[in-house]
């Protein structure tokens, strides 16, 4: 996949700056994107449209605290296609495979900034940064984990595995 | 090679009888829980697997619904959700719905229901699911689509957890408990200390710790990034289940010559009560430094699922006895379950807390992540025996929440600022 990123250079991006509790009481997930990363940046929106975003970048401990899965599903649905971390809350992390969303672990984040361009091959474990010229290797997910992202989520695995008994 | 605990639990729920720690596994859980916020999402994700096939739940008796955190529904939104779990209860006869009069704040109720026992796999859509380590099971949060497809298959994948053992040596001084060791604790590794990792607390002093306590202490390995909080269990576990007979639950401990990624010390002696400040739990501080920085507060919160139990309770009730809440300060007292509610009003606790000019309110999540029941307005500060001080989380954006025990959350509701009993 190709694109744009958007990045915030903060460590501990937590649940509730992702989506703020007080907007729990709807689990539709476009009342969700509608309020994604409001606390953490009320220009979230504006920006990622103005540059045409699809890849959040971020420090370490990505989606710490609560387990709610409404944090990635108002990502995905705002149109974020990954996210790259040098590291996640496991929650978030296991959240975001189980819906599909891919999601990056990857140290060098000083190597990618705001509006670059990237080029994300998952299965040969290629990070391109078309912008700055620079190519990284990423580690490859474990098998288990890249099935599930292949057939679109945790939802279809279990469907195939019920026909399959 | 000898394993640990949270291996060994794993390893017997599933099909892989040789996986260690780094190995993914698929395991059979005992049971799964849901709130009124995640579990409507799962509720969506179950009807959808099960479309067209002939397909139920795995089990009517091991899927657990509490509708806790905007409960007594806040709002219409809010009653939609809770109906939601309502619904999906009576259609497919669940046995352990709870409802409003019955439902308490989950992570206290469970095991006050018995319905968590040591040796088992469980999971919650609820990050402090982690709690019921402290019975010496496994037990992880984890995310509403996971719960809704254990709902169907009564399965969970889960890498199976590098171990971090922490050794808590020496004695306990006065007014420190659970909450504190665990400040600490999170204070010295940071908030992504034990990410992906379990957290074994051991030690002479975790041996003689209660078993509020030792929730506390599990309740909060999320919030050092830990994937489940355990204990052995030994005789305090045991006389904590002693309505229970042993041979329904299975006791694991580590091997001697287990593996861990890590061994942490601490020496118990030189831990003060903790206080975190904002806005996240690694800033604590001994209270000796907070005191001296005379931080005026607005609001105090005693409950939640990190210390809404009996033993939290009395420990206000002694510190505030005749004493008067500051007339600047709201607090705000949340038995965890109906049972701890009763007790407490039995005990004299609750007439005694309404006299002092508290509130004290039907168990409820409420106020913990900013729901309902105590919101902060802009620059308002709480001190909070809650789990989470994160920006926002309890109200406005601009206000700031301490996390402390229920001994300080007590005393300094009397003083109006962050304090010691000792003080």
């Amino acid at each position: 996949m190709n694109g744009i990123v958007l990045k915030y250079n903060q460590k501990n991006i937590n649940t509730d700056l992702i989506i703020p509790a007080r907007y729990l009481t709807n689990s539709d997930s476009q009342h969700l994107a509608s309020h994604c990363m409001e606390d953490l940046d009320r220009n979230f929106k504006q920006k990622k449209e103005e540059l045409n975003a699809t890849i959040i970048v971020a420090d370490s401990n990505f989606g710490c605290g609560s387990s709610r899965e409404q944090a990635p599903i108002a990502l995905k649905t705002a149109g974020v296609k990954c996210i790259i971390a040098p590291s996640y809350a496991r929650i978030f992390y296991r959240n975001a495979i189980n819906i599909g969303l891919p999601i990056i672990e990857f140290q060098d984040i000083s190597m990618i900034n705001t509006g670059d361009e990237l080029e994300i091959n998952f299965n040969e474990g290629n990070l391109k940064n078309i912008t700055n010229a620079s190519e990284f290797k990423i580690n490859k997910m474990p098998k288990f984990l890249q099935e599930i992202i292949s057939i679109g989520g945790l939802v279809n695995y279990a469907k195939k595995k019920i026909l399959e008994k | 090679m000898g394993l640990t605990i949270t291996e060994k639990i794993l390893r017997d729920h599933s099909d892989n009888k040789n996986a260690v720690a780094g190995d993914i596994v698929l395991a059979k859980i005992d049971k799964c829980l849901g709130n009124d916020i995640t579990a409507p999402i799962s509720i969506n994700v179950f009807e959808e697997i099960i479309k067209g096939t002939n397909k139920g739940v795995f089990d009517k008796d091991k899927i657990i619904l509490t509708p806790d955190h905007f409960t007594p529904n806040k709002d219409v939104a809010s009653a939609i959700q809770s109906k939601m779990l309502k619904d999906f209860a009576y259609k497919y006869n669940l046995s352990n719905y709870f409802e409003m009069g019955r439902v308490g704040i989950e992570h206290c109720l469970i095991p006050q229901e018995r319905l968590v026992l040591p040796g088992e796999v469980f999971i919650g859509a609820d990050s402090h699911t982690c709690t019921y380590g402290a019975l010496g099971a496994f037990s992880t949060g984890v995310g509403s689509t996971d719960l809704g497809v254990a709902m169907v298959l009564g399965k969970c994948w889960f890498k199976i957890p590098e171990s971090i053992k922490f050794i808590y040596s020496g004695t306990l001084n006065k007014w420190v408990s659970g909450k504190d060791l665990i400040l600490y604790t999170i204070g010295k590794i940071g908030v992504d200390g034990a990410t992906y990792n379990a957290m074994e607390f051991t030690g002479e002093v975790i041996e003689h710790l209660s078993m509020a306590s030792r929730f506390t202490m599990c309740n909060m390995a999320i919030e050092a990034g830990g994937k489940n909080g355990i204990v052995a269990p030994d005789k305090i576990t045991k006389d904590y289940l002693k309505d229970i007979n042993e041979s329904n639950y299975r006791i694991y401990s580590s091997d001697r010559d287990a593996q861990y990624d890590n061994i942490i010390e601490f020496n118990c002696s030189e831990i003060e009560p903790q206080v975190a400040l904002p806005h996240l739990p690694e800033n604590a501080k001994p209270i000796s430094e907070v005191h001296n920085m005379q931080i005026e507060i607005d609001q105090v919160v005693i409950g939640s699922c990190t210390n809404g139990r009996l033993e939290d309770l009395e420990v206000a009730a002694r510190i505030i006895g005749r004493n008067k809440i500051n007339p600047r300060i709201r607090c705000i007292i949340i038995p965890g379950t109906q049972e701890i509610y009763l007790e407490a009003l039995k005990k004299g606790y609750v007439e005694l807390f309404i006299k002092s000019g508290a509130v004290v309110s039907t168990p409820t999540c409420g106020p913990c992540l900013g729901g309902h029941m105590g919101i902060l307005a802009p620059n308002e500060k709480a001190l909070s025996t809650t789990n989470r001080n994160f920006l926002g989380r309890m109200g406005h954006i601009e206000s700031e929440i301490y996390l402390a025990s229920p001994a300080i959350a007590a005393a300094s509701a009397i003083k109006g600022y962050i304090t010691s009993p000792d003080y």
